[in-house]
C-alpha cells in the first residue's frame, strides 16, 4: 500500500484509504484531549489497542500523550501479553493504570462465575465502571471496531454513557460530519472509538506498513492445545481439558488476545504481519466468530454486555 | 487504494437489504459465520428465504420487530477501493437518519422499484442528498427481472427522475438498471439487459471520480490543539494541530490567523512520520509558524488573500431532529469546526417540504424531521464559508443546553 505522505501525483491530491482513516482517528484523539478534562485510553496489549496507542502518539507528537492508559486485568491474561503491555507503555513514556478483576472479586463487588473454567469476561464490566468512577474519567477510549460485531455496527464514535455506565442503543445522539458532541453532565461519560471505521484487515495492513510490534502470540508458534466447541484452546493455569478432550501440539496463532478461558487459537503458519494480511484477506470467518466463546452465548450477547457498560 | 463513503436509504420492500447483502456477499465481505447466523435466525422465524436484512439489523429490537432503527455502518473492499456504507432506514426518523448518513457521503444510492417507478420517498431521498451536497447521486432501478428487463420501463423512470433532479443541485447523476435478487448488473454486467451499455453497480462505485470533490482552493485549518511538549529536548516547540478543512498549505506560505488577523508564514508542517511537503484535506497535521503569535483552539489559519466570512449573524438551512420544536428565542449550544458557542434563534423563515420542495412561510417553528431556513445569532464571531463551497467550514451542529443531546444540523449560507 502506498504510504507516501500526500505528495501531488498526476495533478491531484490524494490520500490512500488507510491514510484517510488514520487522519480521522487522529482528529478524534485531538477533539477529546481538547474538550474533556480526564480522558483515559483502555489498553490491553491486543492489536487494536496497540494501533490505537500509535495513533494517539501521532496525534500529539512531538508532545506526549496527554492522558493515562488503563488495563482492565482479568487475571487470566496471556503472560506474553502482559510483558508486552509493560514494555510498550514504558517505551512511549505513558502512565499505566491497572484495574484488577481479582481485586473486585476479593472486595466482594462481583462473584466468580460457577462451573469449570469460569470466564471473567462479563465481570470486567464492574471493574471498568468502578475504575471510571474512582478516577472520575469523563472520556474512555476503546479499540472496538464496527466491523467486529453487529451491535457495534450501530454504535457512535462518541458513545454516551449515563451515570450507571449504560448504553442505550435506541436513543443515541446523531453524529454528523466530523462534528463530535462530547457534552455530558458530571457522573456521565463518553466512550470514544477512534477505530470505528477500521476493519480487521486495515489493522493488519497498518501493523505491517508501520512496522508496529505486537505480542508474539499473534504470530504462528507451536503450542499444546485441545478442541472445544470448534475452537482450539490453550492449556494453561486457568483452562484444562476434560477427560474426553484430546491434547495435541499444533502451529497456531491468536486473532484476538482476550481472557485465556474464552479466547481460542487458529491453526496458522503466518509468521509476520504481511502473512496475516494475506490470511485475513482469504478468511471466511470473522475474528470474533472464529475464536471468541463470549460472543457465542446468544444472538445479542454483545448488545447485552454493551448495555451494561462493557467495552 | 481510495476510500468511498456511500449512503443508502430505502424501505423494507424496495430490495435495499437484498442489494447490500448481494454487494457484500459477492465481494466476499460477508463471512460464513455471519451468513450461518442469519440463516439460523431466518429458519427459526419460519421465513421462506434467508433474510439478508438480518446482517445489518444488529439490535435485538430490530430483529424482533423486523425494522431498522438507526444508521448502521458496513464495510467492504475490492482491489480498487474500500467502501463504507451508511445504511439508513427509509421510514422511521428518515430525515434525521438520512441527513446523518449523507453528511459524510461521497455518493448516495437511491433505490427505485421498477414496477412502482418514482415515488414520494425517491424524491425525498434525492432532495436530502442534494441538501447535504453529496457530490454523486446514483439511482438504481431495481427488480428489473419483474418487468421482463424492459428497456422502456427503465428509460421512462430515468427521464422522470432526471426532470425532477434538474430542480435540485446535483453535480453528478447516474442510473443503473439492476435485479438485486438475481444479481443482474450488481457486480457483473447482465446478459438479460444487452441494451444497457453502462457499468455494473459495483464497477460504477469503483470508478466514480471523487478526487475533485474536496475544496482544494480555500486554505483553512481550524486549530484543534496546541502542541507544546515543554521537554528538555523540545523546550520551545509550539505547533498548531488540526485537520485541513480546505485548500493546500506549504512551508513558506504566507498565512493569517483569525480572529487576531496577524499575518505570518508557515515555518514547517510536521507529522509523526516526518515533514509534510503539502497539507490538504482531509489530512491531520501540525503547523509551525515563523512568528510567535497567540493562537489557540477555535482559531482558524487561512491566507491573507483568501479569508472566510467572519460573522455573528448566521443564515442556514437547519434539519431539526428532536420532538421539542425549534422556535425563535430558543437558546442552543452550537459547534462549528473546533469551537462551541451559544446561539439564539432569531427567525424561522420557512419550512421546506422535503417531498414537494414547497416552501411553507406560514410556520413559526420547526418540528421533528423538518428542514427549514433559519436566522441565528451566536455569542462569538464564527469563521465560515457557505456550505455549498465547503462542507467542513460551512456546517454546524446544535445541542440542547439542558440535555446536551444533538438536536439539529445546520448548513450555512453565505456569499459564494
Amino acid at each position: 500500500m502506498d504510504r507516501g505522505r500526500g505528495v501531488a501525483g498526476s495533478g491531484h491530491y490524494q490520500l490512500s484509504q488507510l491514510q484517510n482513516i488514520e487522519a480521522q482517528s487522529i482528529h478524534i484523539f485531538r477533539e477529546v484531549a481538547a474538550e474533556f478534562e480526564r480522558p483515559v485510553l483502555l489498553f490491553s496489549g491486543g492489536k487494536d489497542s496497540v494501533v490505537m496507542l500509535r495513533l494517539a502518539q501521532k496525534a500529539f507528537w512531538p508532545g506526549r500523550i496527554p492522558f493515562p492508559v488503563m488495563h482492565i486485568d482479568t487475571g487470566h491474561n496471556f503472560p506474553e501479553v502482559l510483558d508486552f503491555r509493560d514494555r510498550c507503555v514504558e517505551a512511549i513514556g505513558a502512565t499505566l493504570l491497572v484495574a484488577s478483576v481479582q481485586e473486585s472479586i476479593d472486595a466482594g463487588r462481583v462473584a466468580e462465575e460457577a462451573g469449570t473454567n469460569p470466564s471473567r469476561n462479563r465481570l470486567q464490566t464492574r471493574t471498568l465502571l468502578d475504575a471510571i468512577n474512582e478516577h472520575r474519567f469523563d472520556a474512555v477510549f476503546g479499540g472496538a471496531r464496527r466491523d467486529e460485531e453487529k451491535a457495534r455496527a450501530k454504535e457512535r464514535v462518541f458513545s454516551f454513557r449515563d451515570e450507571f455506565g449504560q448504553w442505550d442503543p435506541k436513543n443515541q445522539r446523531p453524529e454528523l460530519w466530523s462534528l463530535f458532541n462530547g457534552r455530558h453532565r458530571a457522573g456521565e461519560h463518553i466512550r470514544v472509538f477512534p477505530l470505528s471505521d477500521w476493519t480487521e484487515l486495515d489493522i493488519w495492513q497498518y501493523v505491517a506498513d508501520e512496522g508496529i510490534e505486537l505480542p508474539s502470540i499473534y504470530y504462528s508458534h507451536r503450542r499444546q492445545v485441545f478442541r472445544r466447541d470448534g475452537m482450539l484452546l490453550s492449556i494453561g493455569p486457568y483452562v484444562a481439558p476434560r477427560d474426553d478432550e484430546e491434547v495435541f501440539e499444533a502451529s497456531v496463532r491468536y486473532r484476538t488476545v482476550g481472557d485465556m478461558t474464552c479466547t481460542g487459537a487458529v491453526e496458522s503458519g503466518a509468521a509476520s504481519a504481511e502473512d496475516i494480511v494475506l490470511e485475513v484477506a482469504a478468511s471466511r470467518l470473522t475474528e470474533r466468530g472464529a475464536t471468541r466463546a463470549d460472543d457465542r452465548v446468544s444472538e445479542a450477547a454483545m448488545e447485552d454486555r454493551k448495555r451494561e457498560g462493557y467495552f | 487504494m481510495e476510500l468511498l463513503r456511500l449512503a443508502t436509504a430505502g424501505s423494507v420492500d424496495d430490495g435495499k437489504s437484498t442489494l447490500i447483502g448481494r454487494l457484500l456477499f459477492d465481494s466476499k465481505a460477508i463471512f460464513e459465520d455471519q451468513l450461518e447466523s442469519v440463516e439460523r435466525v431466518s429458519r427459526q422465524r419460519g421465513d421462506d428465504y434467508t433474510d439478508l436484512a438480518l446482517l445489518t439489523d444488529g439490535l435485538r429490537a430490530e430483529r424482533e420487530q423486523g425494522i431498522t432503527i438507526d444508521v448502521a455502518y458496513r464495510y467492504f473492499a475490492t482491489p480498487a477501493r474500500k467502501f463504507i456504507i451508511a445504511d439508513t432506514p427509509g421510514h422511521i426518523q428518515y430525515t434525521r437518519n438520512m441527513v446523518t448518513g449523507n453528511s459524510t457521503a461521497d455518493l448516495t444510492l437511491v433505490l427505485v422499484d421498477a414496477r412502482k417507478g418514482i415515488v414520494e420517498q425517491t424524491r425525498r431521498h434525492a432532495f436530502l442528498a442534494s441538501l447535504l451536497r453529496v457530490p454523486h447521486l446514483l439511482l438504481c432501478v431495481n427488480k428489473m427481472d419483474l418487468v421482463d428487463y424492459d428497456r422502456d420501463v427503465f428509460e421512462s423512470i430515468r427521464e422522470e427522475f432526471a426532470a425532477f433532479a434538474s430542480r435540485l443541485d446535483v453535480a453528478d447523476l447516474s442510473f443503473v438498471p439492476v435485479s438485486a435478487l438475481q444479481g443482474d448488473n450488481v457486480v457483473q454486467r447482465s446478459a438479460n439487459m444487452p441494451w444497457y451499455e453502462g457499468a455494473s453497480l459495483l464497477h460504477h462505485l469503483e470508478q466514480v471520480y471523487i478526487s475533485s470533490d474536496r475544496n482544494l482552493i480555500d486554505p483553512r485549518l481550524p486549530v484543534q490543539w496546541v502542541v507544546r511538549p515543554q521537554t528538555t529536548s523540545q523546550p520551545d516547540y509550539r505547533g498548531y494541530a488540526g485537520r485541513v478543512a480546505g485548500g493546500v498549505f506549504k512551508t513558506g506560505d504566507e498565512v493569517m490567523v483569525l480572529p487576531s488577523g496577524l499575518a505570518t508564514r508557515v515555518a514547517g508542517i510536521d507529522s509523526f512520520d516526518g515533514p509534510v511537503e503539502e497539507a490538504f484535506p482531509p489530512m491531520s497535521v501540525t503547523l509551525r509558524l515563523t512568528d510567535d503569535v497567540d493562537v489557540s483552539r477555535g482559531d482558524l489559519i487561512c491566507r491573507p488573500m483568501n479569508q472566510p466570512t467572519v460573522g455573528q449573524d448566521l443564515d442556514a438551512m437547519v434539519a431539526w431532529m428532536t420532538e421539542r420544536p425549534l422556535q425563535p428565542g430558543d437558546f442552543l449550544a452550537l459547534k462549528h469546526t473546533t469551537r462551541w458557542v451559544r446561539a439564539v434563534i432569531r427567525d424561522i423563515h420557512y419550512r421546506l417540504d422535503v417531498n414537494t420542495l414547497h416552501r411553507d412561510e406560514s410556520v413559526s417553528s420547526l418540528g421533528l424531521n423538518d428542514v427549514g431556513r433559519v436566522s441565528l445569532r451566536v455569542t462569538q464571531p464564527l469563521f465560515y464559508d457557505s456550505y455549498r463551497r465547503n462542507r467542513q467550514t460551512g456546517s454546524f451542529i446544535l445541542a440542547a443546553e439542558d440535555t446536551n443531546v444533538t438536536v439539529g444540523a445546520g448548513m450555512l449560507h453565505g456569499p459564494d
